[in-house]
């Protein structure tokens, strides 16, 4: 299961498992860690996947092959240790649901409003992978009764700090984007500022809560609407 | 501060430099110039650094006015290029006075001209590199009349690019894959219909990624997203492959037939829409070391 495999003339990808579960991301941001402690002067950038971590290194002081002799131990000892289910920061993120697919949402799922922001806020979620856009955290796992496909045609621009659905995942949008996910609320925090260090809050294996607020508190926070 | 005034930005104008790196886990794209060989020579011309800020000038029509005597270079895309309307070669640096205006036509074949200046152009990074990336809101294309701050500078003589080095953007060109990733899990026979057709580049490819389009492949199935590169060929599940340019997503889930040579990048970025492309396998050790040698002679 655990391999090496070269991915291009740059980059070194380490596939660390067949299938993704919960106790992976807050591992793999261990180990990213580690070696970038380790090795990070022979390396421009380490990406974290669902069962992966990708090695952008430096060509000019290492290889893949050296690369892979000098991980080697480190993963032997990665593998060895056991998990710790509190790793990972918890981030309370106030969230007032009045989402444009909201209403749809519930009677797709067949339950109330309330019922949607109950079940979804019930849930501690992980930070599974950072992608798609600047900031943008999968967060899982959603509660299969509001698990639902992505939208048939995907939205041309979906509104900065709009929270969204799709099939077992949740996230919130740091920026204007397209997107096919449902909308069901806003976050009136910034998720991503290139003014702030680190620019994003949420990092890989972090946990996240959502807490409801009503509307004037979401507009007291900083949220527009 | 002075520099270069903006009088006719043209239509996708972009300052980059070596690229945003060390983001990437957090979503955040590297950019960077999408000719890095047309970039670096540019660079090299005026005695710059490996990554000094340049601009990107995508298809010409710019137009800009020094407000500083400096000297400048235009490598890459052959667009006319004048100084006060008298016509100048690529690929050479040149001087430019206070108050002569420089102008860069259309291209007449490659898409994309680097305009670097002595001591390159001065702006805030944002995240450790001034590299703009529109669809991540870093930078904004140029625009009359911003200035392109730089500071004055001279050199004795001019200099030139050797002609082995000046590209030729007419030919189809044979690029060079590294195959690896998924590729095993391809059918032997949609690899080797991957290498023996002649593709096309569709107009709907940008900076982030250059679309072929030919007989469809049969893709394999990927199910996890995982951390992707610049160069890398995605197989989505329509069969038309896409190869991820500078402004690439950091993650993707569609299946990885392999890997565009880092040295045959910038040959693909100066295809115009519909342009013929070729590809042919390469060993990663073999394009390693010619990547080595480029670094090494550019002081990356």
């Amino acid at each position: 299961m655990m391999r090496f495999e070269p991915a291009g003339a740059e980059a070194l990808l380490l596939v660390l498992a067949d299938q993704p579960d919960a106790q992976l991301p807050p591992r793999i941001a261990l180990l990213a860690e580690r070696i970038r402690t380790e090795l990070g002067e022979v390396l421009t950038d380490l990406v974290p996947g669902w069962t992966s971590l990708l090695l952008h290194y430096d060509l000019m002081r290492t290889d893949h092959l050296q690369l892979a002799e000098r991980l080697k131990p480190m993963l032997e000892r990665w593998l060895a240790e056991p998990y710790v289910a509190e790793a990972g920061r918890l981030h309370e993120l106030p969230i007032w649901y009045g989402g444009e697919d909201l209403g749809e949402v519930a009677r797709l799922c067949q339950l109330s409003i309330a019922q949607v922001i109950e079940l979804h806020t019930a849930v501690e979620y992980r930070v599974g992978a950072i992608g798609f856009a600047p900031g943008f955290a999968y967060l899982a796992e959603l509660d299969a009764r509001l698990a639902l496909p992505r939208r048939a045609t995907p939205r041309t621009a979906v509104p900065a700090g709009s929270l969204a659905i799709a099939e077992r995942q949740t996230a919130i949008y740091p920026q204007s984007s397209p997107g096919g996910w449902h909308l069901i609320g806003s976050c009136p925090w910034p998720l991503f500022d290139v003014t702030q260090t680190p620019p994003c809050p949420l990092a890989l294996g972090d946990r996240v809560r959502f807490r409801s607020i009503a509307e004037r508190d979401f507009v007291g926070e900083g949220g527009r609407l | 501060m002075s520099g270069l005034r903006v009088l006719k930005p043209g239509p996708q104008s972009l300052l980059q430099d070596g690229g945003r790196l060390g983001w990437q886990h957090l979503g955040v794209s590297p950019a960077g110039p999408l000719d890095g060989h047309a970039a670096a020579w540019a660079n090299h011309l005026l005695g710059n650094p490996w990554g000094t800020p340049l601009l990107e000038v995508a298809l010409g029509d710019v137009e800009l006015q020094a407000e500083v005597d400096t000297w400048v270079a235009v490598c890459g895309a052959q667009m006319p290029l004048s100084v006060d309307d008298q016509p100048q070669s690529l690929w050479t640096r040149l001087p430019l006075h206070k108050g002569q205006s420089l102008r860069m036509g259309f291209a007449r074949s490659g898409q994309r001209a680097y305009l670097a200046v002595a001591g390159g152009f001065i702006a805030v990074p944002v995240l450790g590199s001034v590299s703009v990336q529109l669809r991540e809101g870093m930078g904004q294309a140029l625009q009359a009349p911003d200035l392109l701050a730089c500071r004055a500078a001279s050199f004795s003589r001019s200099a030139s690019v050797p002609w082995p080095y000046v590209a030729d953007y007419s030919c189809t060109p044979l690029l060079r894959v590294i195959t690896g990733a998924d590729a095993a899990s391809f059918e032997e026979d949609q690899l080797q219909g991957f290498f023996a057709q002649t593709w096309q580049l569709s107009p709907h490819s940008d900076r982030m990624g250059a679309r072929l389009v030919g007989e469809a492949l049969q893709p394999p199935v990927r199910q996890w997203s995982l951390g992707v590169g610049r160069g890398a060929i995605q197989v989505p599940p329509d069969g038309q492959p896409i190869i991820l340019q500078a402004d690439h997503q950091t993650m993707g889930g569609y299946p990885l037939l392999g890997w565009l040579h880092p040295l045959d990048q910038g040959r693909l970025a100066q295809c115009p829409a519909h342009h013929s492309l070729r590809f042919t396998p390469i060993s990663i050790g073999d394009a390693q070391a010619e990547l080595r040698e480029f670094y090494r002679f550019f002081g990356r």
